[in-house]
């Protein structure tokens, strides 16, 4: 830059460039350290700080090989246990369909998960080809810890019921058939519970309407009249008003002009 | 004409078939959801329901006259509703309280009935999500005032507008 | 006929053929502390069995949490154990920060304590009334109302609501305690063991109240364990199990406390368990408001909170009724993907048959009362 500007030539007299580098050396190095004392500072604050002060960390997932819990099911499973990770503290172990049985009743009589806690499904229509997924919680009084199984399954195919291992898993099961459609084989009592009989569809899963597809008249003709009871998508008719056109000095942002 | 007629000759009937019927609401025990809570608060020392002769709440439909709807009413047990609607004797009146046996409340799902008046006939609307017990209070005594309006000369189901 | 003299249930029999009856307990009565429905096989005044049937307050909500932000549905939660909206809202917020990794300063972990404990108190109070009044004793209801109005005035003061209470965020608190609430709360547990002393003059060695609870729904703890019952059903049964000991959230881990625990697995040993547990939220909250550290009630926290792109958390707290907990799977965006909550009641109810087979009517409806259930919790 100072052969540039000096215009000199390349063997020209250092004398005169060197206060210009020697000044930016300097600046620079100054700026240097008032970046590193600076940052040093930021950390020490930060280091003060009370950890609700600061911004939030959010927990990874990690892979939880090294589990013992989770090294003697593979050890008795071997490729059923089929990952293993923990977030937040929590344990959650997939496991593959046909062993999910077997694994909770050597859970529970081996390694001491005696305490059934939750039963429940989850739909995730992106993941082909299993969308659905049933989730176990097991809590053990003597080592004070939780643990999740996860079990995979497309629509259609039928989960192995827990009932014969846990009598307590009857009605969580009928509420994932009831909520998700997945079925249960051997369960003393496949029906819905929380939703009526006739009941069309299952509402958790992603695609079913919030507001129902045939509820209301449709059920009890007897009770409603024709045009009374919520019908699908319109709820009870109401539609929110038309906002007003572009052109207009009410409103009109960004030129929208689909109606509602 | 014959109106005016009957509304002169009956107005002490009207009085005291009022009055005898504001002072002593009998309403049925139908807590359904959280507004129930607030019912059960209605009748304890501070808001004291049986100031206004209400406090014996009737187990049965049969001997009630005030059916208070307290809670979300679902699309399962709207039929219930509307039998023990229809086991109750004339005259007989239905109170919708909280925001959900009013509109659905804060529940435009599936399985809840957008309000209990698609079921069930209503005359007196007390919004709250859950309505104070003083609110429940003042719905019963707009209730009462729509007593008032009541003639023996007509239905029990309906009042002489105005009031 | 023949020509010897039949006693007892066999001249019946004999006479009229009798079977069993069909008796539908149905969902509108005033025993049954909600929308229940219970479909009985009884024999004469015996049950042979019991068959519950729910569903009758399904709102939908776990499909509603999929569609607001974290902070819209603290008012959702409220309204599934309508009667302990705050630990409702502890578990919920409880789980969200879990899942995002915030971090509750101390007087916010102290203010939610002392909101839960009044909670449990309020809910117990409740549960007194109701499961005194179906037993047929109904005095208890107007002493325990009057207590339950000023747990609830405290309530009203600090979030403006008596019922749905709404009153924590996730990251802390929305409002800082106002001026005078320490002091009346203060004075409110004060005066509260006395009170209870009063409860318990009036049933615990009452003559009536013992035959009608002792050895009424026996729940052995292996059966209890299995079916997944939690809470005083499960302390009643001799397992010693509180979350806020076992897993201490919030300021559990500084206070001190007992966990009641009784043995005998009967209906009178629950009540006891539920009697000893409002003394000692009592003494919780006194612990909690001589140590209220000052400081600020709300996390540092982003404007939007946005779960993580993979992870999903399960996080339960003691609640009145047993373990309430939430398991949130989040989704990179601002609203739960799946949001489930584990009712305790639903798990409690689930055993009510294992508990009156071979019962009279009139003692199911003792043990109904003793399962402590909310409707709104079981259905959602």
């Amino acid at each position: 830059m100072s052969d540039s500007e000096n215009g000199k030539p390349e063997n020209g007299t250092p004398e005169p460039e060197e206060p210009q580098t020697e000044a930016k050396a300097a600046a620079d190095e100054a700026k240097a350290k008032a970046a590193a004392a600076a940052k040093a500072k930021a950390q020490q604050d930060d280091a003060e700080k009370e950890p609700w002060e600061k911004d939030p960390v959010v927990p990874e997932l990690a892979e939880a090989d090294g589990d013992p819990l989770v090294k003697e099911l593979v050890s008795e499973y071997g490729e059923s246990i089929q990952s293993a990770q923990s977030f937040a503290g929590d344990l959650v172990l997939e496991v593959g369909l046909s062993d999910i049985r077997d694994v909770c009743r050597s859970l529970k009589e081996r390694h001491g998960y005696t305490l059934l806690v939750d039963i429940c499904g989850a739909h995730f229509p992106q993941r082909e080809p299993e969308q659905l997924e049933v989730i176990y919680i097991f809590y053990s009084l003597e080592q004070n810890r939780r643990v999740r199984l996860k079990v995979r399954v497309s629509e259609g195919v039928e989960v192995p019921s827990l009932t014969p291992v846990y009598a307590g898993a009857n009605w969580p099961e009928r509420e994932v058939y009831d909520m998700f459609g997945i079925r249960f084989s051997q369960h003393p009592d496949m029906t819905r519970i929380l939703l009526w009989e006739g009941f069309n569809g299952h509402p958790l899963l992603k695609e079913f309407p919030l507001e129902g597809i045939d509820t209301g008249a449709a059920i009890y003709p007897e009770y409603y009249e024709e045009s009374a009871g919520p019908v699908a998508g319109t709820g009870t008719g109401w539609k929110p008003p038309a906002p007003p056109a572009p052109g207009e000095p009410d409103g009109g942002d960004a030129g929208e002009s689909e109606t509602p | 004409m014959d109106n005016v007629e009957a509304n002169v000759l009956t107005t002490t009937y009207d009085k005291i078939f009022n009055w005898a019927r504001r002072s002593a609401i009998w309403p049925m025990q139908f807590g359904l959801a959280c507004c129930a809570i607030e019912m059960m608060a209605v009748l304890d020392p501070r808001h004291d329901m049986s100031r206004f002769g209400a406090e014996v709440f009737r187990a049965t439909p049969r001997q009630s006259d005030l059916m208070i709807v307290a809670g979300t009413v679902t699309e399962k047990m709207a039929p219930i509703v509307r039998r023990l609607w229809d086991q109750m004797p004339e005259p007989k009146w239905a109170l919708a309280m909280g925001a959900c046996a009013t509109c659905g409340g804060p529940y435009r799902t599936y399985a809840v009935t957008q309000g209990v008046d698609r079921v069930v006939p209503v005359d007196v609307y007390v919004p709250g999500c859950p309505p104070r017990p003083e609110a429940l209070l003042w719905g019963l005594m707009h209730l009462q005032r729509k007593i008032d309006r009541m003639t023996v000369a007509k239905g029990s189901d309906q009042v002489v507008a105005g009031g | 006929m023949t020509d010897e003299i039949l006693t007892g249930a066999d001249q019946y029999e004999t006479l009229f053929g009798v079977e069993e009856m069909e008796l539908n307990f149905g969902p509108q009565h005033p025993a049954t502390h909600g929308v229940l429905r219970l479909k009985m096989k009884i024999d004469g005044e015996r049950i042979v069995d019991c068959y519950p049937i729910i569903g009758y307050l399904h709102r939908g909500t776990e499909k509603l949490f999929e569609l607001h932000p974290f902070f819209q549905n603290v008012p959702h939660t409220d309204r599934m154990d309508y009667v302990a909206a705050a630990t409702n809202n502890l578990a919920y917020v409880g789980a969200v920060e879990k899942l995002l990794g915030l971090v509750v300063p101390p007087r916010a972990r102290y203010i939610r304590t002392i909101l839960s404990e009044l909670q449990r108190i309020s809910s117990h109070l409740l549960w007194l009334a109701t499961h005194a009044i179906d037993i047929g004793a109904m005095t208890p209801f107007f002493y325990t109302f009057r207590e339950r109005e000023l747990v609830l005035d405290l309530f009203e003061e600090y979030c403006g609501a008596r019922l749905t209470l709404n009153c924590m965020r996730p990251g802390g608190q929305p409002y800082d305690l106002t001026v005078g609430w320490a002091e009346k709360s203060a004075a409110f547990v004060d005066s509260f063991p006395a009170k209870v002393d009063e409860y318990e003059g009036l049933l615990t060695e009452n003559r009536i109240w013992k035959k009608r609870t002792i050895g009424i729904g026996m729940l052995p703890p292996e059966v209890a364990l299995e079916y997944g019952v939690t809470g005083p059903m499960l302390r009643g049964s001799g397992i010693q199990w509180d979350i806020r000991k076992a897993m201490p959230y919030e300021a559990y881990d500084e206070v001190e406390f007992e966990v009641p625990v009784f043995t005998n697995c009967d209906t009178y040993d629950r009540y006891l368990v539920r009697m000893e547990e409002m003394r000692q939220s009592a003494s919780i909250v006194k612990q909690c408001l001589d140590k209220l550290p000052e400081g600020p009630i709300m996390a540092k926290r982003p404007r939007v909170l946005k779960a993580p792109k993979e992870g999903e958390v399960y996080h339960s707290v003691e609640g009145p009724k047993g373990e309430i907990g939430f398991y949130i799977v989040g989704d990179g965006t601002a609203n739960p993907y799946r949001c489930r909550v584990r009712p305790p009641s639903l798990y409690n109810i689930q055993v009510l048959p294992e508990m009156v087979r071979g019962g009279l009517i009139a003692d199911l409806v003792a043990v109904i009362g003793t399962t402590d259930i909310v409707l709104g919790e079981v259905d959602r």
